[in-house]
């Protein structure tokens, strides 16, 4: 852009007023895709499923902290009433004034902590005091600053009540404008305090409820949370506890601590003769797997939602879980990140919906997208199962696939009620045998299930064998509780399975008394077998061990079996027939793909990013970014058609520890020169012209900035390479 | 007898145990309108009376003070107004933002004029040791605040620490230095004994706190912190005697109760493992259910992610183990090592002694890629695990320049913990990390916990892919191998193992 300047000098431009349309995430979303109506249709079921599942989320999240959160309102609340009543009783004038404290033991899933700590001020609020002020280490790395912002919290709430003392206290800001910085102590805040409490009966800052408004007490306690205790400085903390604790008779202090790693961190920071001044309860959250088996318990083991993981992406949400955060906030925004590409990238999605919206939506395919449907995998193979004419149909007719595809959508529904309930069964009996050998969490043996067909692995086999051993209370308690989850679900086939195998249960428990009378013949018997193998086992010949072993086994055998063992194994053929006719993989149903994201190297590329290796790769394969496709044919070669950065990197990767810069000036001037078309032995007198020199050095900082070479004292003209490997 | 000395009778008696420093102080101060010494330095251990006594002291003569908690005062502003307030009363002060003493001076003595002193103004200024960290002329300027305000004006300090780490290096005015020194038994007896509880004898009480003296004296001699662990405690003793149980002339019997329950506080309630409610509540049901209440330092577990431990584990490596061993412990051919000075002589001492060192992220990253069985990607997340370490503190971060080339961290946890960590992946994993975390354990030993010996781990047998420790003491002395059980050798290895022993 011109400019009427006649001097040199940088300008800054604003750009024109042109009416640039505001785009919602709507258009985001259906931009770029043909069908724009299709699109929005498919936004708007990502949008009310996020929303159905968020507020799923939101409950859950409730459930699990309800019980920390109400122990330590009850701690609050204690604390507070035991401030007033501390009167002229001996006991209490005789105790030192501690601090009540709490030190909240979160773990160490930070992200996660913003959630617990916004719900517990929102509680605190609501129906304690309007007196809270959180802080967080980063704000206050000196005491003024911390000092400053506990003040401009605990005033600044009362500031926001309503409008004519927000006024009325607009009026004693002004006056008080100069002052303020100086007087930021907690006198002042006592004195706040006094006039606050004194001037009106608190009132709830959410008039929402006329009855909270009465609930305060009469002098609400002043609430301090120190979000992260292990970040702040131990000696600002030192004084601020100390400074509070001169201030405990006058203001009702109570603190909270959010720790992320041991309570014993409390002791590492603070010296006894503070720690003395603060009355320190423990209170712990819950642990952040459990947090997360619940939020999977919730979101994907139930027919609720129709959306999936395949087995691959679940185990890539996990896994970052796991090995890298322990966040749930984080691993639900995986959810919700894969829940948009899901929608986004399949057109099919338009299906995955409740079950009479999913059938409308089949109707109103249009022909481009039978033809989708067509082309998926799962569709295809369930078209090659069908008799030639039907397959004919299948693939001529789109009026007779919208009608199959309606009763596939019922089958893939049907199949949903049925597998949820019965993998649950299957867990139940599996995660009491010992090593665990389907999985500890349920999540472990969802993931198999989706994987392939759980029968068929031998970790399957060999937890059906232990429970082909397990003793009679185990198992009916195992019962019990799979009779439970059968008799809840809603498919009338779990439910007569359920009912069977309340008779079993029954007749198990019946059995007691028949075994008491027959026990005596078994005692004989078991005793003479002992007798036999006690006799077996003291030779210490290792051929003769082998063989009385093997005589042993013979034995058991042939043995009779008691009515329980036999029992028994009906129980194991029960439950092998229920997740041999329920618990297929999901490909196995036509129409998977319509439900099921599978795309764990995306979820991957984005949740997980490596900088690194994206830096390689742009700077050894530039095509991957630029798409220009003179980069495009290389594979090892230095293209000259490349970025300098990219000639330099490539020449660099040749060089040993120190490079010379020289050298690789000139190396770099031949390519470069090539570039041209000129023939590279034509630098005449190895004079480099300036603008290759110029363009030579920007390369090299750059490459310096992103941290593979760096200058050396060694020798003056040698850059040193900092990365090995990795061409 | 002097004038200032009529009070004495009246002060000792609400004061007791302090005689000696009352004379003094009420000998330094005079009369109240004369001018007094320019500055006194009283000093001595926590709950000593230092501020009480003095307190007390102008309160009760109705001498004009002004308080200051140096600890409050967190900025010069804050200091001089609180002084100018209440010495002068004046709400129309007009210290500039960001005063300095000499915009104290000015004012101080504008505001003097006006109103001159009839009697010696006290200013008291307790913590006095954060006055050496807030203006380098602060100190020297209160000292001798006399001279400069030209007014009649004493500065008390109060502190723990003695003058002479006060001293600035360019010389200043000297204090008169007052020393409280601990009470002793007998003094700490006798002031405890005074608030006695009202329902029940004086008598009775004494003998609670001679017992309670005893206990717990020899850990703890601040009087505030006895007097908060007397009123916990003396519902327990006064139990039996409600109960029935025991007259109150039964010495013994109330011994035997309260011993072992005072005992038990000197570990919990006085290190604050359980806070004084917990107590107190745990007390009163104790009877019915004996459920233990664990104190904070017996949650020392901390779930980490599967990667943040490995990082841990492989910080406390590099922190613990010298830089030239890492070929050593990490590489599968680093080639013979000399057994004779393989250690150097300042490495034989246990690194656990010296403490962790620094090391580069570069070495950390290395070992956490040789300590990790499988192929771990550099993502993002591995680095922000790093820095997620450092504000757990279970790192911390070395030097501030060069921040972003290579910056250098030091392990913060100890070898328990550590162990613990490896401990867990052990259980989780039990089949496929066992011999790599034996080996992970162990390979610090020879730095580490057996500063005379040297543990060298040889691989039992060319087709073992297990290390099996092998501990050679280089003297020849035989050792036990350290911390397994009986290694399991193959039948390769085992001649060579009684060999080597």
């Amino acid at each position: 852009m011109a400019t009427s300047s006649v001097s040199k000098g940088c300008f800054v431009f604003k750009p024109t007023a042109k009416k640039k349309r505001i785009s919602g995430a709507e258009d985001f979303f259906v931009d770029g895709s043909e069908d724009v109506e299709n699109g929005k249709l498919r936004f708007r079921l990502c949008q009310s499923t996020w929303d159905e599942m968020k507020e799923e989320i939101e409950q859950v999240q409730e459930d699990l902290n309800k019980k920390m959160l109400d122990g330590l309102l009850e701690f609050v609340k204690k604390s507070a009433a035991s401030f007033w009543c501390r009167d002229d009783d001996w006991m209490s004038r005789m105790r030192a004034s501690e601090i009540p404290t709490a030190a909240l033991v979160l773990g160490v899933n930070m992200p996660d902590h913003t959630i617990t700590f916004e719900s517990m001020t929102e509680l605190l609020h609501d129906s304690l005091t309007p007196f809270v002020a959180s802080v967080q280490a980063k704000e206050c790395t000196a005491m003024k600053q911390l000092m400053q912002k506990v003040l401009q919290r605990l005033m600044g709430t009362n500031v926001m009540v309503d409008e004519d003392e927000a006024e009325a206290d607009l009026g004693f800001h002004t006056r008080d404008c100069p002052q303020k910085r100086v007087n930021c102590s907690l006198s002042a805040l006592c004195d706040w305090y006094q006039s606050a409490t004194k001037k009106s009966p608190v009132k709830s800052p959410r008039k929402r409820l006329s009855s909270s408004q009465s609930e305060f007490l009469q002098s609400p306690p002043v609430v301090v949370i120190f979000r992260d205790l292990e970040a702040f400085s131990p000696q600002v903390l030192q004084d601020f506890i100390l400074v509070c604790s001169q201030y405990v008779h006058q203001l009702p202090l109570v603190f909270i601590f959010g720790i992320a790693t041991s309570p014993s961190t409390i002791q590492r920071m603070l010296p006894h003769s503070v720690s003395s001044l603060l009355c320190i309860e423990l209170f712990q959250s819950l642990s952040c797997t459990q947090h997360l088996a619940t939020i999977i318990d919730k979101l994907f083991l139930t027919s609720k939602f129709h959306f999936k993981f395949s087995a691959k992406v679940l185990q890539v949400l996990v896994g970052i879980f796991l090995y890298h955060d322990f966040s749930v906030c984080n691993f639900i925004k995986g959810l919700q990140l894969s829940l948009l590409e899901h929608f986004h990238s399949q057109p099919l999605s338009v299906l995955c919906c409740h079950k009479q919206e999913a059938l409308v939506h089949a109707q109103q395919l249009n022909d481009r997208d039978v033809e989708r449907i067509q082309q998926l995998p799962s569709f295809m193979r369930y078209v090659e199962e069908q008799v030639p004419e039907e397959q004919v149909q299948l693939l001529t007719s789109s009026e007779h696939v919208k009608g199959v595809c309606q009763k596939l959508l019922k089958s893939l529904h049907k199949y949903h009620k049925n597998f949820y309930p019965a993998l649950r069964c299957l867990h139940v009996l599996t995660s009491i045998l010992p090593k665990y050998p389907l999985g500890k969490q349920i999540r472990e043996l969802y993931v198999l299930c989706l994987e392939k067909k759980v029968w068929e692995t031998q970790e399957y086999d060999s937890a059906m064998q232990l429970i082909r051993m397990l003793a009679k209370d185990e198992l009916v308690t195992c019962l019990q509780k799979c009779v439970e989850i059968l008799t809840f679900c809603k498919s009338k086939k779990l439910k007569k399975v359920g009912q069977q195998l309340q008779d079993i249960t029954a007749t198990c428990e019946k059995l007691d008394k028949l075994s008491d009378e027959g026990n005596l013949v078994d005692g004989e018997e078991g005793d003479r077998e002992n007798d036999s193998s006690g006799k077996g086992l003291q030779k210490t010949d290792l051929f003769h061990l082998q063989k009385t072993l093997l005589e042993m086994k013979e034995c058991r055998r042939t043995r009779r079996k008691t009515p329980y063992e036999i029992l028994r194994n009906a129980v194991v053929d029960y439950i092998d027939n229920l997740v041999k006719t329920h618990l297929y993989p999901p490909e196995s149903q036509p129409l998977y793909e319509v439900w099921y994201y599978s795309s764990s190297g995306t979820v991957r590329r984005h949740l997980n990013a490596t900088p690194r290796t994206s830096i390689q790769t742009a700077l050894s394969h530039p095509y991957c970014y630029l798409q220009n496709e003179a980069l495009k044919n290389d594979s090892g070669i230095i293209s000259s058609a490349a970025p300098d950065i990219c000639i330099i990197y490539k020449l660099h990767l040749e060089c040993g520890r120190l490079i010379n810069l020289y050298d690789w000036l000139e190396a770099y001037a031949t390519v470069a020169t090539a570039a041209e078309g000129k023939d590279p032995s034509a630098i005449e007198g190895g004079k480099v012209d300036e603008l290759k020199h110029a363009r030579f050095i920007r390369a090299v900082s750059e490459l310096e900035f992103l941290g593979f070479v760096k200058s050396t004292k060694q020798k003056t003209d040698h850059v040193a390479r900092l990365t090995w490997g990795g061409c | 007898m002097p004038d200032q000395l009529e009070h004495l009778p009246r002060l000792t008696h609400l004061l007791p145990c302090r005689e000696a420093q009352i004379k003094t102080l009420l000998l330094l101060l005079g009369e109240p309108e004369h001018y007094s010494y320019p500055s006194i330095f009283i000093y001595g251990h926590r709950a000593s009376g230092k501020s009480h006594v003095t307190l007390t002291l102008l309160k009760e003569l109705k001498m004009p003070h002004v308080v200051v908690n140096c600890v409050e005062c967190v900025s010069l502003g804050l200091l001089f107004e609180h002084v100018l307030l209440s010495l002068f009363g004046s709400s129309h002060t007009s210290l500039p933002r960001g005063p300095s003493l000499s915009d104290f001076v000015r004012l101080y003595r504008q505001l003097c004029s006006e109103d001159p002193a009839k009697q010696t103004r006290y200013i008291v200024l307790d913590h006095a040791e954060l006055l050496r960290d807030m203006s380098a002329n602060l100190l020297p300027g209160f000292l001798r605040l006399q001279e400069l305000v030209e007014d009649n004006v004493t500065v008390i300090f109060l502190s723990e620490i003695v003058w002479d780490k006060f001293r600035p290096n360019t010389g200043c005015f000297e204090p008169l230095l007052l020393h409280f020194p601990d009470y002793s038994k007998v003094e700490l007896q006798q002031i405890l004994a005074q608030d006695s509880c009202p329902s029940y004898s004086p008598e009775l009480y004494s003998s609670y706190i001679s017992i309670l003296l005893g206990v717990f004296y020899s850990v703890c001699r601040d009087l505030r912190e006895l007097r908060h662990l007397a009123a916990l405690n003396f519902p327990k003793f006064c139990e039996p005697l409600e109960k029935g149980e025991a007259k109150e002339s039964d010495a013994h019997k109330l011994w035997r109760n309260i011993e072992p329950h005072l005992k038990k506080a000197m570990q919990t309630v006085y290190l604050r493992e359980v806070s004084s409610v917990q107590w107190e509540e745990q007390q009163q049901k104790e009877e019915k259910e004996v459920g233990e209440l664990r104190g904070l330092s017996a949650y020392t577990h901390v779930e980490l992610p599967y990667y943040s431990k490995f990082l841990l584990i492989a910080a406390y490596l590099a922190s613990y183990n010298p830089a030239r061993t890492d070929r050593r412990f990490f590489l599968k051919n680093h080639g013979r090592i000399k057994k004779t000075n393989f250690l150097k002589k300042h490495e034989k001492t246990s690194n656990h002694l010296l403490g962790p060192k620094p090391f580069p992220l570069d070495r950390l990253l290395a070992i956490f890629y040789s300590v990790v069985d499988s192929r771990v990607a550099p993502t993002a997340s591995i680095f922000s695990q790093i820095s997620s370490l450092v504000t757990l503190q279970l790192l911390t971060q070395v030097g501030h320049d060069d921040q972003l080339d290579s910056p250098k961290y030091k392990c913060a946890v100890s070898l328990g913990f550590v162990r613990a960590i490896a401990s867990d992946d052990l259980h989780q994993h039990a089949l496929r990390w066992t011999a790599d975390h034996r080996t992970l354990h162990l390979r610090h030993h020879p730095v580490g916990s057996h500063p005379t010996s040297c543990c060298l781990w040889v691989r039992c047998g060319p087709r073992a892919a297990v290390w099996e420790p092998v501990c050679v003491q280089r003297r020849g002395i035989p050792r036990q191998p350290p911390a397994l059980d009986q290694p399991q050798l193959c039948v390769d290895c085992a001649p060579a193992w009684h060999w080597l022993r």
